[in-house]
């Protein structure tokens, strides 16, 4: 179902690390946790693939994984195979850091290279996912991560050449902004980083699909109804029936066997 | 005998001039930036740069507001795995904030949180800074272009986007690319770990970024590195960047290494 453009990617950060969406007039989180989101798209990993995990919400995917799997997280700045965050100030190396400037822990198979065999991994078509932050998504799986409105510069990282190159692309983001407003639209009113690149959105309510008319609701999160998820859609909303819910049994899951498929 | 090895940073950017351009390596945190080349070019104060960087964002601001964070959350606040940043670090922002910047080829100019502008933001609102975002891909391989001699190559990155406005478009195989052109510098900045005195660099894990794509893209590159070697001491099969591309060579003051207890 899940449709593949394999011409296009992008990656940056978005996020700035809140755990939970203030969502207006609502203290109480609702739906997924990062963390929560990171297992539901972990579940898109398999063995042997390259996962190009971008700054932000995304680097929280390799800390959901399970050991055994042979996964290679891709970091931008040159890592190739990396493990976990490390979470011990006593094991932190200065010398080996993810594209959100955590220390990692090393892992049989790891490589480093300069940033521009980074890319070329990119370009020459490596990267089998890439996870990215944004700011908006567009019905046509437009991408917009790197510019706020009426703002003279941004920040685009390294996401526009993994959103034009990885052979999927998937979101991974809260639905709203801390402000409320929906960041699944019709036509995205931001610059955009890569257009038509999006294939699979992962959010606190849900997961969607861009197209081909509005938006696809394939999966709903647990404690979220479906009236909650059409709030932070401004676009239309089909929804697959029968709608699945996020197969997250618990936020544990490292005994949960992300990369086994439901 | 051939010796590319100075004493002082000061005596590293003895010929850095006003409306130079300068390639500054890193990925805007102590281990990969070449700090104290960095604070050394503040202290001199020249001016009309043009830099190009990873990210041009980042300065006292952010790091100010980095500190008032960690202090918010408290001191038993659980490690995120983010390294505090030591008191004498400075990123490239700064060059920014200090006014010597008028122009940034960077993936890097503003945040994507709302509120506070960053300072190259606000010098753009004044008309006196320009900043070309590019994604970092694009960046090196541009980069990489001017070390090797290719004053230009295609890339499908950022077609139909604001990045590649006004570029030539050629298609190849059905698929649109763009025109992107060399970057070539005066002056290259970088940071590595060992160096000998004829200049051949290693590097030590995630450090590399753009440092080793840089060294060789300028006029003159300078290195500034963690330890100075004899040059037996260094494996040929291991060194990174070849001393040809490297033109002095400095010893940091703040060495960034790895914990070991």
């Amino acid at each position: 179902m899940t449709s593949i453009s394999p011409e296009q990617y992008v990656s940056v950060d978005v996020t700035g690390g809140a755990e939970e969406p203030a969502y207006p007039g609502r203290s109480a989180h609702v739906g997924l946790t990062s963390r929560e989101m990171a297992v539901r798209v972990a579940l898109e990993f398999r063995e042997g693939m390259i996962v190009n995990l971008g700054t932000g919400l995304p680097t929280t995917c390799s800390e959901v994984v399970r050991r055994d799997l042979e996964i290679f997280f891709h970091s931008e700045q040159g890592v190739l195979g990396f493990g976990e965050v490390v979470h011990s100030l006593k094991e932190a190396d200065p010398y080996l850091i993810n594209a959100s400037r955590q220390c990692v822990s090393p892992k049989p198979g790891m490589s480093f290279f300069d940033h521009s065999d980074s890319f070329a991994l990119a370009r020459g078509g490596r990267v089998d996912i890439t996870v990215i932050g944004a700011l908006q998504v567009s019905e046509h799986g437009d991408l917009a991560n790197c510019r706020l409105k009426d703002r003279p510069s941004g920040l685009i990282g390294g996401g526009q050449d993994f959103a034009f190159c990885a052979k999927r692309v998937i979101v991974m983001m809260h639905a709203r902004t801390r402000s409320g407003a929906p960041k699944l639209v019709t036509e995205c009113d931001l610059p955009l980083t890569a257009p038509g690149a999006v294939d699979l959105i992962v959010s606190d309510v849900g997961v969607f699909e861009p197209g081909p008319s509005g938006f696809v609701l394939v999966e709903l999160a647990p404690g979220i109804s479906l009236e909650e998820a059409r709030r932070c859609v401004d676009a239309e909303l089909t929804v697959v029936d029968p709608l699945p819910t996020i197969p997250i049994a618990s936020t544990d899951s490292r005994t949960s066997a992300p990369g086994e498929r439901r | 005998m051939i010796d590319k090895i100075v004493g002082s940073t000061d005596e590293a950017l003895v010929d850095i001039f006003p409306g130079a351009s300068i390639h500054i390596g890193g990925f805007s945190e102590p281990a990969s930036c070449p700090n104290d080349l960095l604070a050394a070019l503040v202290r001199k104060g020249v001016g009309d740069l043009t830099i190009i960087t990873n990210d041009a964002a980042r300065g006292r601001g952010y790091i100010e507001r980095m500190r008032a964070e960690a202090e918010q959350a408290g001191p038993s606040a659980d490690f995120d795995g983010v390294l505090p940043l030591p008191e004498w670090f400075i990123p490239v922002g700064v060059l920014v904030e200090t006014g010597q910047v008028r122009r940034a080829i960077t993936s890097a100019g503003g945040e994507l949180k709302g509120g506070r502008e960053t300072a190259a933001e606000g010098l753009i609102r004044q008309g006196v800074m320009e900043v070309e975002l590019l994604s970092q891909g694009t960046l090196a391989e541009r980069i990489r272009a001017g070390r090797v001699g290719m004053p230009a190559f295609y890339s499908a990155v950022g077609v139909g986007t604001f990045t590649t406005e006004g570029k030539e478009v050629r298609v190849f195989d059905g698929r649109p690319y763009v025109l992107e052109t060399a970057l070539k510098a005066d002056f290259a900045l970088i940071a590595a770990d060992k160096a000998d005195r004829f200049g051949n660099l290693t590097y030590r894990g995630s450090a590399r970024t753009m440092n080793a794509v840089m060294a060789g893209a300028a006029t003159v590159t300078i290195a500034e590195v963690n330890e100075i070697v004899d040059p037996d001491e260094l494996d040929p099969d291991r060194i990174n960047t070849p001393g040809v591309y490297v033109d002095r060579v400095v010893l940091r003051e703040h060495r960034v290494e790895v914990r070991t207890s």
